[in-house]
């Protein structure tokens, strides 16, 4: 009978449940689901993560190449994300060239990674005006449950944490690059860029870490992402119901404590990792 | 020049009805927002030229058709290439912007698409196209819950708050902060930030741009009472 409710009135059947503040699945509004990390994952890449929220999985690998420094900044490497939203993890994609939601993600996260400053670009340069690397950050969604924003970006912070890049020397007499093989060293991470979803519902309700489905019965969403000395990299808020400033704080504060679990999270997954 | 120092300069507005062929264009208007502290009645360089064409209530393709309210539609021309991702992103915000004002309910399964044109760009593009697409929704007659503006506010190193920065004051920039507010309790309604800032920071903002949504509004106001109270 609870089924056909569903089906029938799917705002009405939520809203009793936000009455007694809790979601179908059993979580409060402010509280996140289960959220795993599996550094490492991929031999083939140079770094790799692999999140889930709850059902949504994704996935990062980061390959390091050669590139020549572009001619107006030669002292910096490039890192370019792309994120991949596959048919295979939600119905609603289409095979074929990347569609709005895909796009949007990447820019998103393009945005995140130049605001933080999660990596200096300075830091990928091997010889200015002449060698630099490019990271191409691959962020594959596996499972859609709504949410892509924060696991994409704990992916990608999880995988840079990974990432080890080669020492590259150059050859003065022959100008040629001699890669060490055996050397290797992490990437210099400057902040930690934390990303908290929210879904507003009815105008006044903010629920932490939306579902495909609370996403789709949202009034709006709105994403923050916070770095740990608290400050903001990105207020995403793509259109939706109005909030006022007594709201947004309350998302702050949230995006605050979410930060120090995620951080938590990943020293731990971390220092269980090394030695490799 | 201390915080909440606004250059947000006086704002101009030419309608022009476009009639391709009578049915289809629906209205059009382009929103020049000068820097020089002179209103201007043509476009002249060092201004953000946005042109805003909406076309609908109109037929949808079934692929796109939503059974109880209106498709919108957003589509956003850069001046110079072809569209690429950065123009998704922006098309997306502004079209989830529309589709929060936008009373879509009293036209389902019909398309409402809202073309923009960027003439020229001095700075502040996307608070622009939003105060474009707002009017020229309000010139079509499609039915809103409210107006919404688009202020840019700019945080330099020391703190100090621009409001409607150029595009070297946008470079200079410690952060750029971009908001849509509506027009009946000024609140947020969409809202995307370049840079790194502090909360209370974006609270001062938020205030500042609060302040100057009620300029804007004010304008519109009185360049719709203008056009109407000429024909």
């Amino acid at each position: 009978m609870a089924a056909g409710f569903k089906t029938v009135e799917p705002l009405e059947y939520y809203r009793r449940f936000l009455k007694e503040n809790c979601r179908p699945d059993g979580r409060e509004l402010g509280e996140f689901r289960t959220t795993t990390v599996n550094i490492g994952y991929i031999s083939t890449a140079d770094g790799s993560a692999l999140v889930k929220l709850g059902n949504t999985t994704v996935i990062c690998g980061v390959k390091a190449e050669f590139a020549t420094p572009p001619t107006d900044a030669p002292d910096k490497g490039y890192i370019v994300p792309n994120v991949d939203l596959p048919p295979l993890c939600s119905s609603r994609f289409r095979a074929g060239p990347p569609g709005e939601e895909a796009q949007v993600t990447s820019q998103f996260i393009a945005d995140v990674i130049e605001n933080s400053q999660v990596i200096q670009k300075e830091d990928l340069c091997i010889s200015p005006g002449k060698l630099a690397w490019v990271l191409y950050c691959d962020l594959i969604c596996l499972d859609y449950d709504g949410n892509i924003l924060d696991a994409c970006t704990f992916a990608l912070l999880a995988a840079l944490k990974d990432v080890q890049l080669l020492e590259v020397t150059i050859n003065e007499e022959t100008a040629l690059a001699e890669v060490n093989l055996k050397k290797k060293s992490y990437l210099n991470i400057g902040t930690h860029p934390v990303a908290t979803s929210f879904a507003v519902f009815d105008d006044t309700l903010l629920l932490v870490d939306p579902t495909a489905e609370e996403e789709h019965l949202a009034a709006g969403t709105l994403t923050v992402v916070m770095d740990e000395k608290g400050r903001l990299c990105c207020l995403h808020k793509p259109g939706g119901s109005g909030l006022n400033g007594a709201k947004l704080q309350d998302c702050m504060s949230r995006a605050v404590t979410r930060h120090k679990e995620v951080k938590k999270l990943m020293e731990e997954v971390i220092k269980s990792m090394k030695p490799k | 020049m201390g915080p909440g120092e606004s250059n947000l300069g006086p704002l101009a507005l030419q309608a022009n009805i476009l009639t391709v062929n009578g049915k289809n264009a629906t209205g059009s208007l382009s929103l020049p927002t000068p820097v020089v502290a002179e209103a201007s009645p043509a476009v002249s360089p060092g201004d953000t030229s946005v042109l805003a064409g909406v076309y609908g209530p109109a037929e949808v393709k079934v692929s796109k058709e939503i059974f109880n309210k209106a498709t919108l539609e957003v589509i956003l021309r850069p001046k110079t290439g072809l569209p690429g991702v950065p123009e998704k992103s922006r098309e997306r915000l502004i079209r989830s912007t529309c589709e929060a004002v936008v009373l879509g309910a009293l036209h389902p399964r019909t398309s409402i698409t809202v073309v923009l044109q960027v003439v020229s760009d001095a700075g502040s593009l996307l608070a622009c196209c939003l105060n474009a697409a707002c009017m020229a929704l309000v010139d079509a007659g499609v039915p809103m819950r409210a107006l919404f503006c688009g202020v840019t506010c700019a945080l330099d190193s020391d703190g100090t708050l621009v409001l409607d920065p150029t595009t070297k004051q946008e470079k200079e920039a410690r952060a750029v902060l971009t908001f849509a507010l509506d027009s009946v309790e000024q609140k947020l309604l969409m809202s995307t930030t370049k840079g790194l800032y502090s909360d209370a920071e974006l609270q001062q903002c938020l205030a500042a741009a609060q302040a100057a949504a009620q300029h804007v509004f004010r304008f519109f106001r009185e360049s719709l009472q203008r056009r109407y109270s000429k024909s």
